[in-house]
Protein backbone atom coordinates (compact mmCIF):
# COMPACT_ATOMS: atom_id res chain seq x y z
CA UNK A 1 0.00 0.00 0.00
CA UNK A 2 1.56 3.34 -0.97
CA UNK A 3 1.23 6.36 0.86
CA UNK A 4 -0.10 9.57 -0.88
CA UNK A 5 0.48 13.13 0.57
CA UNK A 6 -3.04 14.91 1.15
CA UNK A 7 -3.91 16.31 -2.36
CA UNK A 8 -4.27 19.82 -0.66
CA UNK A 9 -0.13 19.01 -1.19
CA UNK A 10 -0.14 18.32 -4.06
CA UNK A 11 1.17 20.79 -6.95
CA UNK A 12 1.21 19.29 -10.05
CA UNK A 13 4.86 18.37 -11.69
CA UNK A 14 7.85 19.84 -10.67
CA UNK A 15 8.77 23.10 -12.15
CA UNK A 16 11.73 21.58 -13.82
CA UNK A 17 9.36 18.85 -15.34
CA UNK A 18 7.14 22.15 -16.80
CA UNK A 19 9.64 24.31 -17.89
CA UNK A 20 11.25 21.18 -20.12
CA UNK A 21 7.87 20.90 -21.50
CA UNK A 22 7.17 24.51 -22.41
CA UNK A 23 10.16 25.12 -23.89
CA UNK A 24 10.37 21.84 -26.12
CA UNK A 25 6.64 23.55 -26.99
CA UNK A 26 7.89 26.74 -27.96
CA UNK A 27 10.59 25.54 -29.50
CA UNK A 28 8.58 23.05 -31.44
CA UNK A 29 6.54 26.18 -32.23
CA UNK A 30 9.49 28.32 -33.74
CA UNK A 31 11.22 25.31 -35.74
CA UNK A 32 7.30 25.11 -37.60
CA UNK A 33 7.66 28.32 -37.78
CA UNK A 34 10.68 29.47 -39.18
CA UNK A 35 11.17 26.42 -41.15
CA UNK A 36 8.03 24.88 -42.61
CA UNK A 37 5.31 27.83 -42.03
CA UNK A 38 2.74 25.26 -40.30
CA UNK A 39 2.03 27.35 -37.41
CA UNK A 40 -0.15 30.06 -39.24
CA UNK A 41 -3.35 28.93 -38.38
CA UNK A 42 -2.35 29.18 -34.54
CA UNK A 43 -0.42 32.56 -35.22
CA UNK A 44 -4.13 33.60 -36.80
CA UNK A 45 -6.34 32.58 -33.57
CA UNK A 46 -3.84 34.07 -31.60
CA UNK A 47 -3.76 37.38 -33.79
CA UNK A 48 -7.32 37.48 -33.38
CA UNK A 49 -7.36 37.60 -29.64
CA UNK A 50 -5.03 39.91 -29.30
CA UNK A 51 -6.84 42.40 -32.02
CA UNK A 52 -8.91 43.85 -29.33
CA UNK A 53 -6.04 44.54 -27.22
CA UNK A 54 -4.04 46.09 -29.86
CA UNK A 55 -7.10 48.57 -30.68
CA UNK A 56 -7.39 49.42 -27.36
CA UNK A 57 -3.61 50.04 -27.18
CA UNK A 58 -4.09 52.72 -30.47
CA UNK A 59 -6.46 54.58 -28.61
CA UNK A 60 -4.17 56.57 -26.44
CA UNK A 61 -2.07 57.01 -29.66
CA UNK A 62 -5.31 58.16 -32.00
CA UNK A 63 -6.55 60.09 -28.95
CA UNK A 64 -3.25 62.52 -29.00
CA UNK A 65 -2.42 62.94 -32.74
CA UNK A 66 -6.40 63.94 -32.89
CA UNK A 67 -5.30 66.70 -30.16
CA UNK A 68 -2.44 67.60 -31.95
CA UNK A 69 -3.97 67.96 -35.32
CA UNK A 70 -6.77 69.90 -33.28
CA UNK A 71 -4.30 72.42 -32.13
CA UNK A 72 -2.12 72.91 -35.28
CA UNK A 73 -1.99 76.54 -36.04
CA UNK A 74 -3.40 78.39 -38.54
CA UNK A 75 -0.39 79.71 -40.21
CA UNK A 76 0.89 75.72 -40.96
CA UNK A 77 -2.58 74.88 -41.97
CA UNK A 78 -1.91 78.01 -44.78
CA UNK A 79 1.41 77.32 -45.55
CA UNK A 80 0.05 73.44 -45.91
CA UNK A 81 -2.82 74.74 -48.10
CA UNK A 82 -0.58 76.90 -50.13
CA UNK A 83 2.10 73.98 -50.90
CA UNK A 84 -0.55 71.81 -51.69
CA UNK A 85 -2.13 74.33 -54.24
CA UNK A 86 1.36 74.41 -56.15
CA UNK A 87 2.30 70.71 -56.02
CA UNK A 88 -1.81 70.35 -57.25
CA UNK A 89 -0.62 72.81 -59.85
CA UNK A 90 2.21 70.93 -61.12
CA UNK A 91 0.94 67.88 -60.45
CA UNK A 92 -1.72 68.93 -63.17
CA UNK A 93 0.81 69.67 -65.84
CA UNK A 94 1.79 66.55 -65.38
CA UNK A 95 -1.18 64.60 -65.35
CA UNK A 96 -2.01 65.78 -69.11
CA UNK A 97 1.26 65.17 -70.66
CA UNK A 98 0.38 61.32 -69.04
CA UNK A 99 -2.95 61.29 -70.33
CA UNK A 100 -1.19 61.71 -74.26
CA UNK A 101 1.63 59.92 -73.51
CA UNK A 102 -0.47 56.82 -71.84
CA UNK A 103 -2.93 56.87 -75.30
CA UNK A 104 0.57 57.09 -77.24
CA UNK A 105 1.89 54.14 -75.30
CA UNK A 106 -1.48 52.16 -75.74
CA UNK A 107 -1.21 52.84 -79.25
CA UNK A 108 1.96 51.28 -79.54
CA UNK A 109 1.66 48.69 -77.92
CA UNK A 110 -1.72 48.03 -80.15
CA UNK A 111 1.05 47.68 -82.97
CA UNK A 112 3.44 45.85 -81.37
CA UNK A 113 0.73 43.72 -80.86
CA UNK A 114 2.23 43.81 -77.09
CA UNK A 115 -0.01 42.76 -74.27
CA UNK A 116 -1.66 45.61 -72.56
CA UNK A 117 -0.80 46.41 -69.16
CA UNK A 118 -3.95 45.58 -67.22
CA UNK A 119 -4.57 48.40 -64.56
CA UNK A 120 -3.76 47.10 -60.80
CA UNK A 121 -6.87 47.27 -58.14
CA UNK A 122 -5.06 48.70 -55.01
CA UNK A 123 -6.73 49.20 -51.64
CA UNK A 124 -6.04 51.95 -49.51
CA UNK A 125 -5.02 51.46 -45.76
CA UNK A 126 -3.31 52.68 -42.76
CA UNK A 127 -0.08 51.65 -41.16
CA UNK A 128 -1.24 50.60 -37.65
CA UNK A 129 2.67 50.52 -35.84
CA UNK A 130 5.62 49.07 -36.46
CA UNK A 131 5.96 45.83 -34.84
CA UNK A 132 8.22 45.78 -31.85
CA UNK A 133 10.15 42.88 -32.97
CA UNK A 134 13.77 44.71 -33.38
CA UNK A 135 14.64 41.72 -35.45
CA UNK A 136 13.13 42.81 -38.46
CA UNK A 137 11.64 45.33 -40.42
CA UNK A 138 8.10 45.06 -40.50
CA UNK A 139 4.53 47.15 -40.45
CA UNK A 140 0.80 46.24 -39.35
CA UNK A 141 -1.65 47.64 -41.37
CA UNK A 142 -5.15 47.71 -40.68
CA UNK A 143 -6.90 45.75 -43.36
CA UNK A 144 -6.85 41.85 -43.86
CA UNK A 145 -8.11 39.14 -45.38
CA UNK A 146 -11.90 40.32 -44.60
CA UNK A 147 -10.60 43.06 -46.80
CA UNK A 148 -9.50 40.79 -49.85
CA UNK A 149 -5.47 41.41 -49.04
CA UNK A 150 -3.85 38.56 -49.99
CA UNK A 151 0.52 37.70 -49.35
CA UNK A 152 2.51 38.46 -51.98
CA UNK A 153 0.58 41.93 -53.04
CA UNK A 154 2.92 44.92 -52.98
CA UNK A 155 2.62 47.87 -51.01
CA UNK A 156 3.43 51.46 -52.39
CA UNK A 157 3.29 54.94 -51.21
CA UNK A 158 2.55 58.27 -53.17
CA UNK A 159 6.26 58.00 -54.23
CA UNK A 160 7.47 54.19 -54.57
CA UNK A 161 7.13 51.28 -53.12
CA UNK A 162 7.40 50.48 -49.34
CA UNK A 163 7.58 46.28 -49.19
CA UNK A 164 4.89 43.48 -49.79
CA UNK A 165 2.53 41.93 -47.46
CA UNK A 166 3.95 38.59 -46.25
CA UNK A 167 0.99 37.40 -43.61
CA UNK A 168 -2.64 38.33 -43.48
CA UNK A 169 -4.87 37.73 -40.59
CA UNK A 170 -8.29 38.37 -40.81
CA UNK A 171 -8.47 42.07 -40.25
CA UNK A 172 -4.69 42.59 -40.11
CA UNK A 173 -1.76 42.28 -42.25
CA UNK A 174 2.24 42.44 -42.03
CA UNK A 175 4.03 44.22 -44.47
CA UNK A 176 7.57 43.61 -44.81
CA UNK A 177 9.50 46.56 -45.90
CA UNK A 178 12.02 46.47 -48.36
CA UNK A 179 14.81 47.37 -45.78
CA UNK A 180 14.08 44.16 -44.41
CA UNK A 181 17.00 41.89 -44.05
CA UNK A 182 15.23 39.34 -45.72
CA UNK A 183 13.48 41.22 -48.34
CA UNK A 184 14.28 41.00 -52.16
CA UNK A 185 12.95 43.33 -54.86
CA UNK A 186 13.14 42.60 -58.59
CA UNK A 187 13.85 46.05 -59.97
CA UNK A 188 15.55 47.42 -63.15
CA UNK A 189 17.49 50.60 -63.51
CA UNK A 190 15.85 53.05 -65.87
CA UNK A 191 18.45 54.36 -67.09
CA UNK A 192 19.41 51.37 -69.22
CA UNK A 193 17.28 48.49 -68.33
CA UNK A 194 19.36 46.94 -66.31
CA UNK A 195 17.70 44.35 -64.72
CA UNK A 196 18.56 43.71 -60.76
CA UNK A 197 17.82 42.14 -57.35
CA UNK A 198 17.43 44.78 -54.42
CA UNK A 199 18.22 43.02 -51.25
CA UNK A 200 17.50 45.16 -47.93
CA UNK A 201 19.97 46.69 -45.96
CA UNK A 202 18.18 45.53 -43.03
CA UNK A 203 19.05 47.81 -40.27
CA UNK A 204 20.69 50.61 -41.97
CA UNK A 205 17.94 51.37 -43.80
CA UNK A 206 19.01 50.82 -46.94
CA UNK A 207 19.10 48.38 -49.72
CA UNK A 208 21.77 46.53 -51.95
CA UNK A 209 22.30 45.32 -55.16
CA UNK A 210 23.88 42.41 -54.68
CA UNK A 211 25.88 39.86 -57.14
CA UNK A 212 26.05 42.50 -59.62
CA UNK A 213 29.48 42.68 -61.07
CA UNK A 214 32.18 44.45 -60.92
CA UNK A 215 32.18 46.42 -64.17
CA UNK A 216 27.94 46.48 -64.43
CA UNK A 217 26.71 49.98 -65.29
CA UNK A 218 25.82 51.05 -62.41
CA UNK A 219 26.24 54.55 -61.37
CA UNK A 220 25.46 56.93 -58.64
CA UNK A 221 21.75 58.74 -58.50
CA UNK A 222 21.09 56.16 -60.96
CA UNK A 223 16.78 55.45 -60.31
CA UNK A 224 15.56 52.03 -59.92
CA UNK A 225 12.02 50.90 -60.71
CA UNK A 226 10.32 47.75 -60.14
CA UNK A 227 10.92 45.57 -63.03
CA UNK A 228 7.33 43.88 -63.39
CA UNK A 229 9.11 40.72 -64.71
CA UNK A 230 7.96 38.20 -61.74
CA UNK A 231 4.42 39.32 -62.05
CA UNK A 232 4.50 39.93 -58.44
CA UNK A 233 5.38 43.79 -58.20
CA UNK A 234 3.75 45.99 -61.45
CA UNK A 235 5.93 47.44 -63.46
CA UNK A 236 7.78 50.76 -63.20
CA UNK A 237 7.18 52.07 -59.81
CA UNK A 238 10.16 53.69 -58.01
CA UNK A 239 11.90 51.71 -55.63
CA UNK A 240 15.33 52.88 -55.05
CA UNK A 241 18.10 55.37 -56.07
CA UNK A 242 21.74 54.11 -56.00
CA UNK A 243 23.47 56.13 -53.28
CA UNK A 244 27.26 54.50 -53.45
CA UNK A 245 28.92 52.41 -55.37
CA UNK A 246 32.33 50.58 -54.29
CA UNK A 247 34.18 49.11 -57.51
CA UNK A 248 36.90 46.94 -55.90
CA UNK A 249 38.92 44.80 -57.66
CA UNK A 250 39.60 41.98 -55.38
CA UNK A 251 35.98 41.23 -55.78
CA UNK A 252 34.14 39.66 -58.90
CA UNK A 253 31.03 42.07 -57.45
CA UNK A 254 30.37 45.40 -57.27
CA UNK A 255 29.50 46.82 -53.75
CA UNK A 256 26.04 49.09 -54.54
CA UNK A 257 24.47 50.67 -52.08
CA UNK A 258 20.53 52.60 -52.80
CA UNK A 259 18.40 54.37 -50.84
CA UNK A 260 14.70 53.61 -50.42
CA UNK A 261 12.30 56.61 -52.80
CA UNK A 262 9.36 55.68 -50.96
CA UNK A 263 9.12 57.00 -47.33
CA UNK A 264 9.85 53.41 -45.63
CA UNK A 265 9.49 55.10 -41.94
CA UNK A 266 7.63 58.35 -42.33
CA UNK A 267 3.79 57.68 -44.24
CA UNK A 268 1.08 56.40 -42.55
CA UNK A 269 -1.52 55.67 -45.60
CA UNK A 270 -0.08 53.21 -47.85
CA UNK A 271 -1.85 51.45 -51.17
CA UNK A 272 -1.77 47.73 -51.08
CA UNK A 273 -1.83 47.29 -55.13
CA UNK A 274 -3.62 43.43 -56.11
CA UNK A 275 -0.86 41.07 -58.08
CA UNK A 276 -3.16 39.51 -60.42
CA UNK A 277 -1.86 41.04 -63.43
CA UNK A 278 -2.64 38.34 -65.67
CA UNK A 279 0.27 36.46 -65.86
CA UNK A 280 0.59 33.16 -67.44
CA UNK A 281 1.45 30.32 -65.11
CA UNK A 282 5.30 29.95 -64.91
CA UNK A 283 7.23 26.75 -66.12
CA UNK A 284 7.71 24.18 -63.73
CA UNK A 285 11.73 23.97 -63.83
CA UNK A 286 12.43 28.03 -63.76
CA UNK A 287 14.80 29.53 -61.27
CA UNK A 288 12.50 30.33 -57.84
CA UNK A 289 11.31 33.79 -58.18
CA UNK A 290 13.01 36.55 -56.49
CA UNK A 291 10.75 39.07 -53.80
CA UNK A 292 8.10 36.77 -54.59
CA UNK A 293 6.80 35.47 -51.37
CA UNK A 294 9.12 34.29 -48.32
CA UNK A 295 8.02 30.96 -48.29
CA UNK A 296 10.05 30.68 -51.52
CA UNK A 297 12.93 32.15 -50.30
CA UNK A 298 12.65 29.63 -47.57
CA UNK A 299 13.38 27.02 -50.41
CA UNK A 300 15.98 28.75 -51.96
CA UNK A 301 17.48 28.72 -48.46
CA UNK A 302 17.74 25.74 -47.92
CA UNK A 303 18.97 24.50 -51.41
CA UNK B 1 14.79 44.41 12.04
CA UNK B 2 15.73 45.57 8.47
CA UNK B 3 17.11 42.64 7.20
CA UNK B 4 14.17 41.39 5.48
CA UNK B 5 12.52 44.54 3.85
CA UNK B 6 9.26 42.97 3.82
CA UNK B 7 8.72 42.13 7.32
CA UNK B 8 7.72 45.27 8.39
CA UNK B 9 4.49 44.69 6.82
CA UNK B 10 1.59 41.74 6.57
CA UNK B 11 0.32 42.04 3.34
CA UNK B 12 -3.32 41.44 2.93
CA UNK B 13 -4.09 37.96 0.53
CA UNK B 14 -3.87 39.02 -3.36
CA UNK B 15 -6.61 39.33 -5.95
CA UNK B 16 -5.87 36.59 -8.54
CA UNK B 17 -8.06 39.11 -10.34
CA UNK B 18 -5.54 42.15 -9.92
CA UNK B 19 -3.15 39.66 -10.85
CA UNK B 20 -4.76 39.60 -14.35
CA UNK B 21 -5.13 43.34 -14.45
CA UNK B 22 -2.23 44.36 -14.12
CA UNK B 23 -0.93 41.57 -17.03
CA UNK B 24 -3.37 42.48 -19.55
CA UNK B 25 -2.44 46.67 -19.05
CA UNK B 26 1.58 45.49 -19.16
CA UNK B 27 0.69 44.00 -22.19
CA UNK B 28 -1.30 46.81 -23.57
CA UNK B 29 1.83 49.01 -22.81
CA UNK B 30 3.87 46.45 -24.97
CA UNK B 31 0.98 46.48 -27.80
CA UNK B 32 1.08 50.31 -28.19
CA UNK B 33 2.50 51.73 -31.34
CA UNK B 34 6.23 52.55 -30.51
CA UNK B 35 8.19 53.77 -33.37
CA UNK B 36 11.64 52.56 -33.99
CA UNK B 37 12.26 52.67 -29.71
CA UNK B 38 13.80 49.81 -28.73
CA UNK B 39 14.93 50.25 -25.63
CA UNK B 40 11.76 49.86 -24.11
CA UNK B 41 11.25 48.22 -20.88
CA UNK B 42 9.50 44.80 -21.87
CA UNK B 43 6.75 45.68 -19.21
CA UNK B 44 5.12 42.30 -19.18
CA UNK B 45 8.30 40.75 -18.35
CA UNK B 46 8.67 42.56 -15.48
CA UNK B 47 5.13 42.42 -14.22
CA UNK B 48 5.88 38.98 -15.05
CA UNK B 49 8.73 38.29 -12.82
CA UNK B 50 7.66 40.58 -10.24
CA UNK B 51 4.55 37.97 -9.89
CA UNK B 52 6.19 35.22 -9.98
CA UNK B 53 8.48 36.15 -7.03
CA UNK B 54 5.90 37.51 -4.83
CA UNK B 55 2.85 34.84 -5.96
CA UNK B 56 4.80 31.51 -7.61
CA UNK B 57 2.01 29.52 -6.46
CA UNK B 58 -0.71 31.47 -8.40
CA UNK B 59 1.15 32.11 -11.72
CA UNK B 60 3.98 29.88 -13.13
CA UNK B 61 5.59 28.75 -16.32
CA UNK B 62 2.68 28.01 -18.48
CA UNK B 63 0.72 31.11 -18.16
CA UNK B 64 3.98 32.87 -18.72
CA UNK B 65 4.44 30.82 -22.10
CA UNK B 66 0.63 32.11 -22.93
CA UNK B 67 1.81 35.42 -22.59
CA UNK B 68 4.59 34.65 -24.60
CA UNK B 69 2.81 33.38 -27.69
CA UNK B 70 0.30 36.43 -27.14
CA UNK B 71 3.10 38.97 -27.51
CA UNK B 72 4.60 36.82 -30.84
CA UNK B 73 1.27 37.15 -32.80
CA UNK B 74 0.74 40.65 -31.82
CA UNK B 75 4.19 41.96 -32.78
CA UNK B 76 4.30 39.55 -35.72
CA UNK B 77 7.52 38.11 -34.35
CA UNK B 78 9.33 34.53 -34.72
CA UNK B 79 6.36 32.48 -32.70
CA UNK B 80 7.49 30.91 -29.63
CA UNK B 81 10.50 33.34 -29.14
CA UNK B 82 8.19 34.96 -26.21
CA UNK B 83 7.01 32.09 -25.14
CA UNK B 84 10.33 30.53 -24.39
CA UNK B 85 11.71 33.26 -23.14
CA UNK B 86 8.71 34.09 -20.54
CA UNK B 87 8.82 30.50 -20.16
CA UNK B 88 12.80 30.33 -18.93
CA UNK B 89 11.99 33.77 -16.94
CA UNK B 90 9.26 31.97 -14.84
CA UNK B 91 11.02 28.99 -13.80
CA UNK B 92 14.23 31.22 -13.00
CA UNK B 93 12.18 33.58 -11.42
CA UNK B 94 9.61 30.98 -9.12
CA UNK B 95 12.98 28.89 -8.50
CA UNK B 96 15.03 32.00 -6.80
CA UNK B 97 12.01 33.54 -4.98
CA UNK B 98 13.14 32.59 -1.63
CA UNK B 99 16.47 34.44 -1.95
CA UNK B 100 15.22 37.66 -4.25
CA UNK B 101 13.28 38.50 -1.14
CA UNK B 102 15.49 38.60 1.44
CA UNK B 103 18.05 41.52 -0.27
CA UNK B 104 16.65 45.63 -0.49
CA UNK B 105 14.97 46.62 -3.44
CA UNK B 106 17.44 47.88 -5.18
CA UNK B 107 19.77 44.56 -4.94
CA UNK B 108 16.64 42.70 -5.81
CA UNK B 109 16.73 45.07 -9.39
CA UNK B 110 20.13 43.72 -9.82
CA UNK B 111 19.27 40.22 -9.26
CA UNK B 112 15.86 41.29 -11.95
CA UNK B 113 18.51 42.88 -14.49
CA UNK B 114 20.24 39.68 -14.77
CA UNK B 115 16.70 37.25 -15.22
CA UNK B 116 15.72 39.98 -17.72
CA UNK B 117 18.83 39.74 -19.61
CA UNK B 118 19.16 36.45 -20.00
CA UNK B 119 15.91 36.57 -21.53
CA UNK B 120 16.46 38.52 -24.06
CA UNK B 121 19.64 36.96 -24.83
CA UNK B 122 17.67 33.61 -25.26
CA UNK B 123 15.66 35.82 -27.90
CA UNK B 124 18.40 37.26 -29.34
CA UNK B 125 19.66 33.74 -29.84
CA UNK B 126 16.73 32.18 -30.84
CA UNK B 127 16.37 35.15 -33.56
CA UNK B 128 20.08 34.95 -35.36
CA UNK B 129 19.53 31.26 -35.59
CA UNK B 130 16.43 31.68 -37.55
CA UNK B 131 17.92 34.47 -39.63
CA UNK B 132 17.01 37.62 -38.11
CA UNK B 133 20.01 40.36 -37.63
CA UNK B 134 21.42 41.68 -34.75
CA UNK B 135 19.34 44.63 -33.67
CA UNK B 136 22.32 46.27 -31.66
CA UNK B 137 23.32 46.78 -28.31
CA UNK B 138 20.66 49.12 -27.66
CA UNK B 139 18.22 46.36 -27.52
CA UNK B 140 19.42 45.40 -24.34
CA UNK B 141 18.99 49.01 -22.82
CA UNK B 142 15.09 47.97 -22.55
CA UNK B 143 16.20 45.59 -19.96
CA UNK B 144 18.68 47.88 -18.20
CA UNK B 145 15.10 50.28 -17.52
CA UNK B 146 12.80 47.76 -16.52
CA UNK B 147 15.41 46.57 -13.89
CA UNK B 148 15.55 50.47 -12.77
CA UNK B 149 11.72 50.56 -13.03
CA UNK B 150 11.77 47.69 -10.09
CA UNK B 151 11.18 49.29 -7.23
CA UNK B 152 8.87 51.96 -8.06
CA UNK B 153 6.95 47.91 -9.63
CA UNK B 154 7.13 46.89 -6.39
CA UNK B 155 5.40 49.93 -4.13
CA UNK B 156 2.68 50.28 -7.67
CA UNK B 157 1.96 46.64 -7.77
CA UNK B 158 1.76 45.80 -4.42
CA UNK B 159 -0.26 48.90 -3.59
CA UNK B 160 -4.03 46.98 -3.06
CA UNK B 161 -2.25 44.54 -0.72
CA UNK B 162 -1.48 46.94 2.08
CA UNK B 163 -2.96 47.42 4.64
CA UNK B 164 -4.45 50.30 5.73
CA UNK B 165 -2.78 52.63 8.76
CA UNK B 166 -5.56 52.92 10.84
CA UNK B 167 -4.80 49.71 12.90
CA UNK B 168 -8.08 48.36 14.89
CA UNK B 169 -6.37 47.64 17.91
CA UNK B 170 -8.57 44.55 18.74
CA UNK B 171 -7.23 42.83 16.14
CA UNK B 172 -4.91 40.04 17.20
CA UNK B 173 -1.99 40.54 14.40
Amino acid sequence: MDYQPPPFFSRGPAPLVRLAFFVSLAVLLMVLDARFRYAESLRQVVALLVYPLQRTALVPVELFSAAAEFFTTQVALKRENDELKTKHLQGANDLLTLEALRAENAQLRRLLDARERLSVDSTLAEILYRGRDPFSRKVIIDKGSQQGIQAGQAVIDDIGVIGQVTRVHPLLSEVTLITDKDQRTPVQVVRNGLRAVAFGGGDRGTLDLSYMAANADVQADDVLVTSGIDGTYPGGLPVAKVSRIERDPAYAFAKISCIPTAGTEQNRQVLVLSSEAGFPPLPAETEPRAGSLPKQKRVRKRE
Amino acid sequence: MAFLEQSQRILLPVNPAYIALTLVLALLFNLMPWRDVFWLPDMVALVLVFWCVRQPRRIGIGIAWFLGLVMDAGNGALLGQHALAYAVLAFAAIGLHRRILWFSLWRQAAHILVLLLACQLLMLGARLIAGGEFPGFAYFGGSLIAAALWPTATFLLLLPQRRPESVDRNRPI
